[in-house]
């Protein structure tokens, strides 16, 4: 029970993740932060947010039947 | 001195992928899948490189010339999001099937599931036609990359030549194992360098903060040059990985499941690292040279590297272009070469019973027919196929119902797929006809992609036909679902 609750709330991360893709707040703002315009910072924050929630994909949610069923045959 | 660096650089390449000659075992599955032995490290660098091609280094800058920073969102971070989710949902369940029933192409497997020649035979056409410009891009780029940074010293045809002759002879003699090492080698050379080049022109720019304060600000937001509809619908077209034959292909090589654990967690860093340097720099190229038009821009980062840091620099950015390069059209020209042995020759020639010696022997030969027609179709194309790239990824993208319907639904029929490449098949046809002539063409001009619309398509025809022919021999359920 508690490993689908945590199968299906990554992949709901992974869909509000998708829609936070789309940053329309930050449309028109050609502001700086960090010394980086902020659409772009944005963007890269998004890439490392990505990659964690990928890590946590791979540890809660690793198929691991998968490893045995290539060694049927 | 350029032409020195470039020089020992493919030497490098060269000495790389016919290393791994030393383990070849001489069987058919060792040549077109290193028998499945990659590990993780190899696997990631290998599927990242396949995937980068030049563009992601000229043409990035290029397009951020034009469009400014919202090319990173447009086309990098959605890569960063849903590339990996496709090795983590697709690849390693297509590596488990591919294990089991000994599968070296995709064909082989669409084929099985769907208990269809015709289908295989439709498939195997509309992967090739697909491919084809995408090979012609990369042994295109390599030439004329080469002939703008040593000052047309060195022609067109002949960095064409350089390009496929290389890749020939690592791909002939070391297989897929020597693909593997050599795109590692240089997947580690164009990441570096990337950043190198940004970290010595931003500094002879005067730093940073100093060069990117004089850059146009419509250039630092999305604006009007990115619609959003656009960045919304084109998150689609990296959906193409997960039908591209090359990158099945290297799915297949992985050692065991677990192996794609490091390419699903690192893949959206290795992204960053590659597009933060190639977009800032077309960015900052507008500081140094304000009056690029159209595909110009795609020079931008030679001529920044001419301007700022000649001779030494210019040959590692060459060097950094063909890696790219090369890492791409070593393993489609390998995946296309395992196609025609697999799923013609052997298939239909031998009934499939052929020897490992002639596997060997008949996928060396295709890795030469393939290179040597894209090199001759690469004399006589002109430059407007680098527009069919947008276009290749959408056909490849709107496919990718057929992969999720064969791996995730008992219920899909091969009529059902049958009837959803056809469908793909005919809208790209309508939407390449209108629009391939006008860049940045959207449907009806609203920012959607038509890749958005093929897809939609293609998966309501798969779900409407399927439901309404007879559901698959159990048979088969039972191979694909056990």
């Amino acid at each position: 029970m508690k490993k689908t609750f945590t199968r299906w709330s990554l992949r709901l991360a992974i869909i509000v993740l998708y829609l936070l893709h789309n940053d329309f707040w930050l449309w028109d703002r050609p502001t700086f932060m960090l010394g980086i315009p902020i659409g772009l910072l944005y963007h890269i924050g998004f890439c490392i947010v990505t990659s964690i929630l990928m890590m946590v994909l791979v540890k809660y949610s690793w198929p691991h039947h998968l490893d045995s069923s290539g060694k049927e045959e | 001195m350029t032409i020195a660096v470039i020089f020992i650089y493919l030497a490098l390449v060269l000495m790389v992928g016919t290393f791994s000659h030393r383990l070849f075992r001489g069987t058919g599955e060792d040549y077109f899948v290193a028998s499945r032995s990659i590990g993780p490290f190899v696997l990631l660098m290998s599927l990242f490189g396949t995937n980068m091609t030049a563009f992601s280094i000229l043409g990035a800058s290029g397009e951020a010339y034009h469009k400014g920073i919202g090319v990173f969102s447009l086309m990098a971070s959605s890569t960063a999001l849903v590339v990996p989710c496709l090795f983590f949902f697709i690849g390693t369940r297509i590596w488990a099937l591919g294990k089991k029933h000994q599968y070296l192409t995709q064909v082989q497997y669409f084929r099985d599931r769907w208990d269809s020649n015709g289908l295989g035979l439709l498939l195997f056409v509309v992967l090739v036609g697909l491919i084809v410009p995408y090979l012609l891009i990369g042994v295109m780029g390599g030439g004329i990359t080469l002939n703008q940074i040593t000052n047309k010293k060195i022609p067109e045809w002949v960095g064409g030549l350089l390009v496929c002759g290389v890749v020939l002879v690592y791909v002939c003699y070391g297989g897929m194992r020597g693909t593997a090492w050599a795109n590692t080698f240089q997947t580690l050379v164009f990441m570096t360098l990337g950043a190198v080049t940004f970290v010595v022109i931003t500094n002879r720019m005067g730093g940073f903060s100093n060069a990117i304060a004089k850059v146009n600000e419509n250039l630092l937001m999305h604006g009007n040059q990115v619609k959003p509809l656009k960045l919304l619908t084109y998150t689609c077209i990296p959906l193409s990985v997960g039908m591209f034959p090359h990158i099945f292909s290297h799915w297949l090589t992985a050692k065991n499941a677990e192996t794609f654990r490091y390419p699903v967690m690192l893949y959206p860093i290795c992204v960053a690292i590659v597009w933060i340097p190639s977009v800032l720099l077309g960015v900052l190229g507008t500081v140094d040279f304000p009056n690029l038009k159209g595909p110009q821009a795609n020079s931008v980062l030679v001529m920044m590297i001419e301007s700022h840091a000649p001779g030494l620099l210019a040959g590692l950015l060459a060097a950094g272009v063909f890696a790219a390069i090369m890492s791409s059209l070593d393993s489609q020209s390998l995946a296309i070469g395992s196609m025609f042995t697999h799923d013609i020759v052997r298939h239909y020639g031998f009934h499939n019973a052929m020897s490992e010696k002639q596997q060997v022997l008949a996928g060396r030969f295709f890795v030469f027919a393939v290179l040597a027609v894209t090199y001759i179709l690469s004399l006589v194309s002109n430059r407007s196929i680098f527009k069919l790239a947008v276009w290749s990824f959408t056909g490849f993208a709107s496919l990718l119902p057929i992969v999720v319907a064969a791996l995730f639904w008992k219920r899909s029929t091969r009529y059902g797929a049958f009837a959803s490449i056809i469908s793909v098949v005919v809208l790209w046809g309508y939407f390449f006809v209108k629009g391939w002539q006008t860049p940045d063409y959207t449907v009806a001009d609203t920012g959607i992609m038509p890749v958005a619309v093929i897809l939609v398509a293609s998966s309501v025809t798969m779900v409407i036909v399927s439901l309404i022919t007879k559901p698959p021999n159990r048979s088969v359920i039972e191979k694909f679902f056990p």
